[in-house]
């Protein structure tokens, strides 16, 4: 019988609630970690058992949880996040140089293969990996020294590494994105990395078709298919075809195309999921509805799901981490929003309802099906 | 015997219930008292002072015998009361936040 985990990482701890296949009745497990904030907690494919986590506070700043029992119990590990060499500046907010400074982890990405090598993506903005289960990280540093690592801003939330994606047939390639620098692309395991935003087009920087400084949310890739990659940028939701060489909007009929996530159906890679915010200064779902719009097309034309879903005096976000699916049939999406609720829908969307809806804000949300 | 007690965040994060009790080799100085903690509770490596640069993270502040210490050098020797164990030093996180 399969089932169903799913972790939820919000401001105030963890959160791990689990189903049967069915996905209707759910048993909630937490808060772990209570009132540190989890950024992401997410398991490894190679051993489901194997979890890490993000634990950050304002006091005591970044702790790396790690599970072996599928997040019963927990240990710290390795925690030290140094920049390699001397690591210069960025640009502040104002345009002038600020120095390199880690200031947490945002993400963490376990290896498709290993569960002791996983990823983390941190801010400001670089990439480490650890292969020995979290203890001890390095710094891929060619992507900070990428000759525009100087011009690179933050976004509103801070200069982050906010998304890793390991190409399911190429161990070498890996694709990450940057707010507020855009989206990259390694072709040699971390060497060497080079920005991949050509199409893209952002209004708020001086130059709207620059190599470096969009603001991408987030981007999403279906296993079976890795040279196609879905994004959800500051406004505009994009598609590439050619692994990031070039982008063409895809926005098509959302009622706006400002938002944060996005995800890739299961089984189906040409459909898609986001969720529209009313814009970059009113984060909250446009006219209090929460609605999850769907492609089955790739893109441009969509189709509002909000069955299940609030859909009056509803204000609330959908973070860029909160949303995932499952690998049941029919596939599993899920998301959780900054109002505490997160929601499920056993049907690829048609439905929705609440396994919670009074956690602290969520900020990320992943899925694990287990067999 | 040297006596510290955490906030709780840092007790939740290390196991700990209560106070810590330390034999500390040498002066007793911030420095001497953090070494200690770090060796015995490894997760707290990182989460009182920073890796990097060894400096007290902004939030958490060392108080005892009624003084804020948090300004001395790390290794100002603290007050009698506190090496002798008449008085703990503390280790407060700021009211900072919800």
């Amino acid at each position: 019988m399969s089932k169903v985990r799913v972790l939820v990482g919000t401001r105030k701890g963890a959160f791990i609630l689990t189903s049967d296949g069915k996905r209707q009745r759910w048993d909630v497990d937490g808060p772990h970690f209570a009132g540190w904030e989890i950024y992401h907690l997410k398991g490894s494919p190679a051993d489901p058992n194997r979890l890490y986590a993000s634990q950050s506070s304002g006091w005591s700043g970044q702790i790396i949880q790690r599970s072996n029992d599928g997040g019963k119990t927990w240990e710290a590990v390795g925690n030290k996040f140094a920049y390699e060499g001397v690591p210069g500046t960025h640009q502040w907010y104002d345009g002038t140089p600020h120095p390199w400074e880690f200031k947490r982890v945002w993400h963490l990405e376990p290896s498709l293969t290993d569960p002791e090598t996983v990823y983390a993506g941190v801010e400001d903005a670089g990439l480490f990996l650890s292969n020995d289960g979290g203890q001890n990280w390095h710094e891929l540093s060619g992507l900070r020294g990428h000759g525009s690592g100087p011009h690179w801003q933050p976004g509103a939330g801070g200069l982050c590494l906010h998304t890793i994606i390991q190409d399911t047939s190429n161990p070498e390639r890996i694709f990450i994105a940057i707010s507020a620098a855009g989206a990259f692309r390694t072709d040699d395991a971390g060497k060497t990395w080079r920005p991949i935003n050509r199409g893209l087009h952002s209004q708020y920087i001086p130059d709207p078709t620059a190599e470096v400084g969009h603001c991408v949310h987030h981007i999403a890739m279906h296993r079976s298919r890795p040279s196609v990659l879905f994004m959800q940028k500051h406004w505009d939701v994009m598609r590439s075809d050619n692994a990031g060489d070039s982008w063409q909007e895809v926005s098509g009929n959302l009622p706006t195309d400002f938002g944060f996530a996005i995800d890739v159906h299961a089984h189906e890679p040409e459909t898609i999921y986001v969720v529209p915010i009313k814009s970059d200064s009113e984060h909250f779902t446009p006219e209090g509805k929460l609605r999850v719009f769907r492609s089955r097309t790739g893109g441009n034309e969509w189709e509002a799901l909000s069955k299940g879903l609030p859909q009056a005096n509803c204000y609330v976000n959908v973070l860029r981490d909160a949303m995932a699916v499952d690998s049941l049939d029919k596939c599993g999406v899920y998301f959780g929003t900054t109002g505490g609720q997160v929601y499920s829908s056993s049907d690829a969307g048609d439905t929705w309802a609440p396994i919670v809806r009074d956690f602290p804000g969520v900020l990320s949300v992943e899925v694990q099906t287990l067999s | 015997m040297i006596r510290v007690e955490l906030p709780a965040h840092l007790r939740g994060l290390a196991g700990i219930s209560g106070e810590v009790q330390l034999d500390i080799q040498g002066p007793a100085t911030q420095r001497s008292i953090v070494d200690a903690l770090e060796a015995r509770y490894p997760m707290l490596r990182g989460a009182i002072r920073d890796h990097i640069t060894q400096k007290r993270q902004p939030f958490l502040r060392f108080f005892a015998c009624g003084q804020d210490l948090s300004h001395e050098q790390p290794d100002t020797p603290l007050p009698d009361a506190v090496v002798s164990g008449a008085e703990p030093l503390l280790i407060i996180g700021a009211i900072a936040g919800g």
